[in-house]
């Protein structure tokens, strides 16, 4: 009765998010207001019924319904309640519930917002919401439905939504249970946070496109989706640092990134996104890069959904399992769709997204921001080419091909330097003109302190010519951001009397976006250091030891001492768990617990034994042991250097995007001024 | 960045004829031989799974046949052949270099100078200066306004010092 209830649920939200596209086209076209209000809130109830829809689903997780496939699928009574909620999004059907849902909750609150100053985007804005959610409920309605439950028809279980009459219904004992890769905390916040990064871009895009289609091509679109964006690429990085944590805790191979598909897929939106956030700055300060930032926006939300796409549809596996999977060519076709449809609206404004200023000189901030995003591209078409490349190869060839890590790391690796020279450079330089002279005077500084620091490293620790490369860039990104903060405290203590701290508190305070954009560039440094560590110092052993006997990696010893073993029948599991003692240059430091978890299903689980510092992760996985005389066990040893820097540098990265996006004035709020002429009295000219 | 990269070749040849040499006096494979070998290769059944860290009884068994081979004294070419021999050219971490495969090593950089070339010609462009805007009055006057805006960032950024 239950699932019935949910399904049609489901099934109105499907006809309401359809009517509400519809009417807000006809009220729109019509200029009837009262057409598109009705619109407007068609397009709010969606919430409520979505809402109402998973609140079935998860009552049914909950209560162990087993008889409901996506129930049996991914839960099991041993579970505790807590995972039962957020088995749904463990699976293929839920998590796309779990996608609508949260896009209704945006487009709710988009909808509710003041509109009295852009009534002609409002219904453009529902369309653009309605078609993406129509798209996600429909494919939910009609391929992947979390509702069908098993029934006994002609002898097989098979589930159905409208089994034929006279089968009964058939309910397992007991359900699968979620994958226990999955049971980590990491992995139950990673998909919200990636979900809300992917549909918080949706509204950037909306408003894009209402821009387009009303011809108001101005800034507004882009003032008032600023904040959308900045916590769209909020969630969307929180999302990709949680996944990484959760690989590096839980897959066991010593690393938080492997350059996997599935992972480049949700990398790709970010990119863009990124470059986005960069090159719109260039439109609000300067008036132009109009078509390139409508582009980027457009990109943005194809790979949002293209990224759901090849993780969702199976393509990665097969392109055959694609070809027969029903959501594949159906997202396919959206995703074409939406993207061509887009573009010939920017082809249609074209004239009318014209700059309303030049370009004076190759070194100004603005030429550095378009340089910046040829990098975020360019890491995009690799990116993008790596992941699609098997795919061809197996369509054109019949041959499976990987395309792995060292592809991606030779293809990337400048591409990031470049990335990080830029980050040093370009704030330094000015709006609309800057000279290799007036550059040059503004980082000399900085440029020789970070040539002191890759000088120590070269004579202390590394003779590497990629970490020294590396080194010296991540310093100048540190000296020439904090130089930045230094430099403007200090004018600003000479100009208002202030003491310094104070000084550099009013600064950022009101410069909140520029302050918390080198707060997030000092965190990406950070991060760099993390990344160049484990890239080019990782160190790995792997042997076998007796009781008592010991392995020596990069200054420490590891000494097995036991391995024991045990069953947890409740949650389905078999534990070994191995002892090591472990000596950093001959002291004793503590002890570690590897384990690896066989659960009763045949799912193997490596969790590491983990020392870490700052200098360095200490990362021991126990391979294989022998059972019954326990003479001896396998361990895998990694040391990772600077590996924590990853995950200073994330935390980092959230003060500064919250002190960047902390609500004060909303810049929706702001009056969209004519640029050049009147805000150069207005504001100050180098910000 | 090549150059990194044959040096690692290089590194990573002699380190094989090392093993060789180690290999000669006690007969027995560690686990760091085959492993440096298993890294360079990919589980033949599951997603993008290293060899040497992937946790299946298979993949354990593919690292035991790799510790044979070595121990049979096959070099470590010898055994990534024989792999792509026998499971296709999907356990290697990059496609070959051959035929169709070529593509994914040409068309990102050629994207990328293209991407550079429209970029750099744009700003040619863009900044040359344009005789034939200067005519009409107004544009001296968006021009002077432009030339006060520079004067400003010019004395700001001296301000800031």
């Amino acid at each position: 009765m239950l699932a019935e209830f949910g399904y049609g649920v489901l099934v109105v939200t499907f006809i309401v998010t359809l009517y509400s596209g519809f009417a807000a086209i006809y009220g729109a076209q019509n200029n009837s207001a009262s057409i598109v209000e009705s619109a407007r809130r068609a397009q709010l109830i969606t919430f409520p019924l979505i809402t109402i829809a998973a609140g079935t689903l998860i009552y049914l997780l909950v209560n162990n319904h087993f008889e409901v496939a996506f129930v049996y699928e991914v839960t099991s009574r041993s579970m505790p309640t807590y995972l039962k909620v957020t088995a749904w999004w463990g699976g293929q059907a839920g998590s796309l519930v779990f996608w609508s849902w949260l896009l209704a909750v945006f487009t709710s609150a988009v909808t509710l917002r003041k509109w009295e100053r852009d009534a002609e985007f409002l219904p453009w804005v529902i369309l653009v919401s309605s078609i993406t959610l129509a798209f996600f409920v429909g494919m939910v309605v009609f391929y992947e439905n979390p509702f069908a439950r098993y029934w006994v028809i002609n002898g097989d279980v098979q589930p159905s939504m409208f089994p034929p009459a006279g089968t009964t219904l058939f309910t397992p004992q007991d359900g699968q249970g979620l994958n226990p890769l999955l049971r980590h905390p990491g992995m139950v916040i990673h998909p919200p946070m990636l979900y809300l990064g992917f549909v918080s871009f949706v509204i950037p895009y909306a408003f894009a496109m209402a821009a387009l289609i009303t011809g108001r091509t101005d800034d507004r679109w882009i003032r008032i989706t600023r904040r959308w964006s900045l916590w769209a690429w909020l969630f969307l990085s929180l999302g990709l640092v949680l996944g990484g944590r959760w690989a590096y805790d839980v897959l066991g191979w010593g690393g938080y990134w492997g350059w996997d598909p599935v992972e480049i897929a949700a990398f790709m939106p970010w990119l863009t996104g990124t470059a986005f956030l960069h090159s719109v700055m260039i439109q609000e300060k300067r008036g132009l890069l109009k078509h390139w930032n409508m582009i980027l926006v457009i990109l943005t939300y194809a790979l949002v959904i293209f990224g759901t796409f090849l993780t969702r549809s199976g393509v990665l596996s097969s392109v055959h399992a694609f070809a027969n999977s029903p959501i594949g060519p159906f997202f396919m076709g959206f995703v074409s769709l939406t993207f061509i449809a887009s573009l010939a609206l920017v082809i249609k404004r074209w004239p009318e997204l014209r700059s309303e200023t030049e370009m004076k000189s190759m070194l100004s901030r603005e030429a550095l921001f378009l340089l910046n995003n040829l990098l975020f591209i360019s890491i995009l078409v690799v990116c993008f080419w790596g992941v699609i490349y098997p795919l061809i190869s197996e369509l054109a060839t019949g041959s499976k091909v990987t395309v792995g890590p060292p592809y991606y790391e030779r293809a990337t690796a400048p591409l990031f330097a470049g990335l990080l020279f830029l980050m040093a450079v370009a704030p330094l330089s000015a709006w609309g003109h800057s000279t290799v002279q007036t550059l040059g005077r503004a980082i000399w500084k900085s440029a020789v302190a970070a040539l002191i620091v890759t000088g120590i490293a070269f004579a202390t620790f590394t003779k590497n010519v990629v970490a020294l490369v590396g080194f010296f860039l991540i310093a100048l990104v540190l000296f020439a951001t904090l130089h930045e903060f230094w430099r403007g405290a200090v004018a600003r203590q000479k100009a208002q009397n202030e003491n310094i701290f104070t000084a550099l508190y009013r600064l950022m305070a009101r410069n909140r976006r520029r302050y918390g954009g080198y707060i997030i560039h000092i965190s990406m440094a950070l991060m760099a250091i993390g990344i160049l560590g484990i890239e080019v110092f990782q160190a790995e052993t792997q042997g076998q030891l007796a009781t008592g006997e010991k392995l020596d990696i990069s200054g420490y010893t590891v000494e097995y001492k036991e391995v024991a073993q045990w069953d947890n029948v409740p949650e389905q599991v078999n534990y070994t768990r191995a002892t090591v003692d472990v000596y950093r240059d001959g002291i004793f430091i503590g002890q570690l617990h590897p384990r690896k978890d066989m659960y009763f299903s045949g799912q193997p689980m490596s969790i590491p034994g983990q020392y870490s510092t700052l200098r360095d992760d200490l990362y021991v996985l126990l391979v294989d042991w022998e059972p019954i005389s326990n003479a001896g066990a396998t361990f895998k040893i990694y040391v990772n250097p600077l590996v924590n820097w990853m995950w200073i540098g994330s935390l980092t990265f959230l003060i500064g995007l919250a002190f960047a996006s902390w609500p004060d004035r909303d810049p929706a709020d702001e009056p969209v001024r004519r640029r050049v002429t009147r805000d150069t009295k207005q504001t100050s000219a180098a910000d | 960045m090549k150059k990194v990269y044959s040096i690692l070749t290089l590194a990573l040849i002699l380190a094989a004829l090392f093993t060789q040499v180690g290999l000669a006096q006690d007969g027995e494979v560690t686990d760091n031989q085959v492993n440096a070998i298993a890294k360079q290769l990919y589980c033949p059944v599951c997603e993008n799974t290293p060899l040497d860290v992937c946790p299946t009884e298979a993949c354990r068994q593919w690292r035991e046949l790799i510790r044979q081979q070595i121990s049979e004294g096959m070099t470590e070419q010898e055994i990534k052949d024989y792999f792509v021999a026998n499971y296709g050219a999907r356990v290697l971490s990059e496609p070959p270099r051959t035929g169709l495969n070529w593509l994914v090593y040409i068309l990102p950089p050629v994207f990328i100078l293209a991407g550079a070339f429209f970029l750099f010609r744009s700003f040619r462009e863009w900044t040359r200066p344009r005789a034939v805007s200067a005519g009409t009055g107004q544009d001296e006057e968006a021009q002077s306004v432009k030339d006060d805006y520079i004067a400003r960032l010019e004395e700001e950024l001296k301000n800031r010092k």
